[in-house]
């Protein structure tokens, strides 16, 4: 099997699967067949890509080439890889919770979800295979659009706003900074590759690219830096399996994600950490955090509360990132992977009490541990991975983020993050102390366990389990983010 | 073979006498037959051109044997080919979208001279770019435009006979004011044969007659190609047309102007005198960002979706003119570039709103409601249209951006390149109406899938799809547009 | 005052062209408007001619009383231009037929008074 095979099947099968799910419109059990047997191929193809890689001969498969000079290819490193590896495994288990959760809650258009569903995965694949600028600008922006009807799946004057709001915000940052910037590096390099090392370093003065470099970082809006960061808690009111995959794992790391390759690829980690602009975005991202994590303790809404806990994990990421450090960069590429996790079963349980329940105000789930004791220990376990406690896998990342920022000499922004972890404690670890602890807000909650559906709950079981493995088995990720900088 | 050493004036002579035999067999699906051979041809006709303009830099073709500089020329370099594959392209997919929609919009009496009309347009047009005698630029001009008037007024909406005498009016100060400019010119030097003049107007470069000249024409072409503020004339006529004169005229009449205005400044004054000594140069750049801003702006105000895409028209020639503000390789190129992506753009547009008239008899945004499910297929192509007019990566529209882009980065104008930009935004608040009223909003009752002619579908279709294409190979487009300009560019005197 | 009148030819051009466009604009009767254009061309028409007169030209037809000859090409370019005129003039008429057929009006304000109540389209008489 060659590698450009390989490359060409990860972006082939989300296709193949969308046009089998359009196929099978009337016929939902064969339809959702497809799209599990799609998740699971596509993942057995990225790890199949894993292991016959060798990331010291990198293969480069070139689609199109629109521009002279300029081409749409596809070519792998070891931060594309993770992120590959993770929404990869991430969208069969998402589907199998959608399963459970769209019949359950009887929702309309199911076709068209998980249509959408699958072009989305196939834009999120192009962002991780991309080998250029150019490449990852397309995908970025088709994420954008092929995310779109699924924000707005509902169909209510609501839901319309939100599409506005989520569809104004990615693609004015996207075309205003991120594009302006990427025709500025080509002007000022002549190419758009990622190249280890960065391509910019001497082309310009150092205020150009401190100019540059806030372009990039505010031009990717799903990272959701503030003040670009509104999209995200008004995307919540799409149905939650959407918040799961696509605002825990694929759009908002596609976000992190380009700011890691532009931070490692485009600028190179020594002239970021040159660069004051670097500083000062390190800065906003510490001030996000904080700032995210008090307005995510003051909504009882749950999944408006996990929207900032994301948000504000999100800049973790991005201040990493602008450390301008090695460590800062294995630190951030980790946390993709644990944030993944985490964060897709925090919401996988917020989506299951809705189901289930009908309830989602915080406030009105004292005491319903009883009713469903797997997920709320499975939110128990997540909500200590966010806060990077061990035995989860979250705490590797944030121990890697304190030492990062050692590293950097940044005292400021280690306290920010001791700060943030303290705080999610207190906006997410309460909820499960309140399921199993307080008394009980509504009657029922005594009448015997009533837990999320079975696909659904199964979908839960496996992230949790994922989230304890990847404490004890993290060595694969580590290797793979130790290459990112050799 | 000798055909070929007659294409250059068969393209225009083809057109003339199909638009003359239309009218004396006065038979309606005969008329549409003939356009549609005639569009055929035009379009075999221009890439036999384009390739041999790929081998010769330069066809020469006189009338009647007179030599220049006596007599008429026709020069067909790069950029004439390449107008004239717009052109040709454009009404082939105009033609055989037309046979349906002429029907629905046109009263039966008048089909046989709107197809007579339609032909002597594109003889005008396709004449206007390929004349190499700056008199016979103003004869082609005045024959197109005035069928031009003839056929806005065919529109069903009483408003398109007021808004073709307004642009009547408009359209023929505009050329007059051309007429005069020639006319100063010919005083001062004695030739009306574009080379010529390029060559013996440094001479008399300096005296107030030819800075006048130069005043005089490029009013003029601002008029026809609908440069703000000298606008007023679009919106109306491109709005209330039939369907097909305005998908037609969106995608080449402005640019035909355009193309005129390029041919003055570049290969007659030369940049030197042009951009240079004039200060042209800073008012195209001042107009065309206005145009874009202007444009996009008032775009966002309109229900009638026409009227919307038309003040998007004139926001797009600001793109243009701004390019070519700038004076330099890339700028030109740019501007080339969207003169070729604006037509793909366009026309994919205002063919798919036809689609939308042809079933419901109105293109207001009211009567939009739900068509995503009652038209999904026209909408579907909508989307792709407007997603290149907003320069999402993958389409025509985006290349565009880009080369605009690079070339105003080029001259250091970041400020104009993040406002091209935003721009963008706007326009894609526009669209985004469109495509929420179409998507979101309930379909209204009784209103079932709609059926719509093959015909109009396939042409709509190859319009929308072209759009992709050429996002995705620009080798065609942007190697054309390179050559072109590398040939205006060396061409000054 | 001396150069005033050695150019009164092209001070009669200015003149018309002026008046030509001003009837133009100022009028809001459609046929005046016309008129206005017309005139409007007229003057170039004449501007055309008068730059083609040769000092102690005679008109450009061959005879052997004399060897100096007014510029012929002025004169063919606007026996063009006058068709061109022509035919503008005919179909800015024919325009304001049906225009009269349509809004009962060809004054421009209250037909730009009928065109704002017109939000919806209104079928013409055929």
């Amino acid at each position: 099997m060659s590698i450009e095979l390989l490359y060409i099947l990860i972006l082939l099968i989300p296709l193949l699967t969308a046009v089998g799910v359009l196929v099978c419109h009337q016929k939902p059990n064969v339809r959702e067949a497809v799209t599990l047997i799609g998740g699971i191929s596509l993942f057995l193809v990225v790890v199949a890509l894993a292991f016959n890689y060798d990331f010291e001969q990198p293969v480069t498969l070139t689609l199109l080439e629109p521009f002279p000079n300029l081409s749409l290819a596809l070519r792998l490193e070891p931060l594309g890889l993770l992120f590959a590896l993770v929404a990869g495994f991430l969208w069969p288990v998402t589907s199998l919770y959608a399963i459970g959760y769209m019949r359950a809650h009887h929702e309309k258009n199911q076709t068209r979800f998980y249509f959408a569903f699958a072009i989305s995965i196939f834009a999120t694949m192009a962002i991780t295979l991309s080998a250029n600028l150019l490449t990852l600008f397309l995908a970025y922006e088709m994420l954008t659009l092929f995310t779109l009807p699924l924000v707005t799946h509902a169909g209510t004057d609501a839901a319309r706003r939100a599409g506005w709001t989520y569809l104004g915000i990615l693609m004015t940052t996207s075309i205003g900074f991120l594009l302006l910037a990427i025709i500025w590096t080509w002007t000022l390099t002549g190419t758009l590759e990622f190249t280890p090392g960065g391509i910019l370093a001497g082309k310009a003065e150092p205020a150009i690219l401190g100019a540059l470099l806030l372009l990039f970082v505010f031009g990717t809006g799903k990272a959701a830096l503030m003040p670009f960061h509104r999209w995200l808690p008004a995307a919540m009111v799409a149905p939650t399996p959407v918040s799961s995959l696509l605002h825990a794992v694929a759009v908002v790391k596609a976000g992190v994600f380009t700011i890691l390759k532009i931070a490692v690829y485009i600028f190179g980690i020594d002239l970021v950490g040159q660069l004051d602009a670097a500083y000062w975005l390190s800065m906003l991202a510490g001030f996000t955090i904080l700032s995210a994590s008090i307005i995510a303790m003051s909504k009882d809404n749950l999944k408006a509360r996990l929207a900032y806990s994301t948000i504000s994990q999100l800049s973790y990421i991005i201040l990493a990132a602008m450390l301008g450090v090695a460590g800062g960069i294995m630190a951030g590429s980790l946390h993709i992977v644990m944030h993944a996790f985490a964060k897709i079963t925090l919401f996988f349980a917020a989506g299951a009490i809705l189901v289930s329940w009908h309830k989602s105000s915080v406030s009105e789930l004292n005491g319903i541990g009883r009713a469903m004791p797997i997920t709320m220990l499975a939110f128990l376990l997540a909500s200590l991975s966010i806060v990077g406690l061990p035995p989860l896998g979250g705490s590797w990342s944030k121990w890697l983020l304190l030492n990062a920022t050692m590293d950097a000499h940044n005292m400021v922004l280690l306290i920010v993050l001791l700060v943030s972890s303290l705080l999610s404690i207190f906006y997410l670890v309460e909820i499960p102390i309140r399921a199993f602890f307080a008394k009980p807000s509504d009657p029922n909650y005594n009448n015997g366990i009533n837990e999320a559906p079975t696909f659904s709950l199964i979908a839960i079981l496996i992230t949790t389990t994922g989230c304890l493995l990847l404490f004890f088995l993290v060595s694969p990720a580590w290797n793979l983010v130790e290459q990112i900088i050799p | 073979m000798d055909l070929m050493m007659h294409l250059p004036v068969l393209i225009v002579v083809v057109p003339l006498l199909a638009g003359a035999l239309i009218v004396l067999l006065n038979h309606r699906k005969g008329a549409w037959l003939i356009t549609l051979l005639t569009s055929i041809f035009l379009v075999y006709a221009s890439v036999q051109l384009i390739q041999m303009v790929g081998q010769v830099d330069v066809i020469s073709y006189t009338l009647g044997g007179w030599k220049a500089p006596l007599g008429i020329e026709l020069r067909i370099d790069a950029l004439s080919a390449l107008m004239v594959l717009i052109l040709a392209a454009s009404a082939l997919l105009v033609s055989i979208y037309a046979l349906k929609s002429v029907e629905k919009e046109i009263p039966e009496q008048n089909h046989v001279l709107f197809y007579t009309a339609l032909l002597l347009v594109i003889a005008g047009l396709i004449g206007i770019s390929i004349t190499a005698d700056a008199f016979n630029i103003f004869v082609f001009l005045e024959i197109s435009s005035l069928s031009t008037y003839a056929l806005i007024s065919m529109g069903r909406d009483r408003r398109a006979l007021h808004a073709s005498y307004h642009y009547l009016i408009m359209g023929t100060i505009g050329a007059t004011f051309i007429l005069i400019g020639i006319g100063f010119m010919y005083v001062m030097t004695g030739t009306l044969n574009i080379e010529d003049l390029a060559q013996r107007l440094p001479a008399v470069a300096d005296t107030n007659a030819i800075r006048a000249a130069f005043a005089f024409i490029t009013i003029g072409v601002g008029i026809k190609a609908a440069m703000m503020p000298l606008h007023q004339w679009l919106p109306n006529a491109y709005a209330y047309s039939p369907s097909v004169v305005s998908t037609f005229l969106a995608a080449t009449a402005t640019k035909v102007a355009v193309y005129v205005l390029i041919r003055f400044v570049l290969s007659l004054y030369g940049i030197e005198f042009s951009l240079v000594q004039m200060p042209f140069d800073n008012l195209l750049m001042i107009l065309g960002t206005i145009g874009i801003l202007g444009g996009s702006v008032y775009a966002i105000y309109q229900s009638n979706v026409k009227r919307m895409l038309a003040y998007s028209s004139v926001a797009q020639i600001g793109y243009i003119l701004l390019a070519i503000g700038l004076a330099s390789q890339p700028g030109f190129t740019a501007a080339l570039l969207h003169m070729f992506n604006h037509a793909l753009i366009k026309g994919t547009l205002f063919m798919a709103l036809g689609l939308v008239f042809f079933r419901f008899a109105s293109t207001e945004l009211s009567v939009m409601s739900g068509m995503g499910k009652t038209m999904p297929l026209t909408m579907a192509a909508f989307t792709i249209g407007g997603l290149s007019l907003i320069g999402v990566p993958g389409t025509a529209g985006f290349v565009s951006k880009w080369y605009l882009v690079i070339a105003l980065l080029d001259a250091s104008l970041w400020p104009l390149a993040l406002l091209v930009l935003v721009a963008s935004i706007l326009t894609l608040i526009y669209i985004g109406r469109v495509i929420e009223v179409a998507y979101f909003r309930p379909v209204p009752e009784g209103r079932t899938r709609q059926k719509v002619p093959l015909t109009m579908m396939v042409a709509l279709w190859i319009f929308a799809l072209s759009n992709i294409y050429f996002g995705l190979d620009t080798e065609i487009s942007q190697g054309m547009a390179s050559l072109a300009v590398n040939q205006l560019i060396g061409v000054t005197p | 005052m001396h150069e005033l009148l050695e150019h009164y030819n092209y001070w009669i051009v200015v003149i018309l062209m002026m008046m030509g466009l001003y009837i133009v604009i100022a009028s809001s009767n459609l046929v005046k408007k016309l008129i206005g254009l017309s005139v409007f061309q007229v003057s170039v028409f004449i501007l055309y001619i008068t730059f083609g007169k040769v000092t102690e030209g005679s008109p450009p037809i061959i005879t052997d009383n004399t060897d100096v000859y007014s510029n012929p090409l002025p004169h063919v370019l606007i026996l063009t231009a006058i068709v061109v005129g022509v035919a503008t003039t005919s179909v800015g008429l024919a325009l304001i037929v049906r225009i009269q057929e349509a809004y009962g009006s060809i004054d421009e304000d209250e037909i730009h008074d009928m065109d704002d109540k017109d939000d919806f389209h209104i079928e013409k008489q055929v």
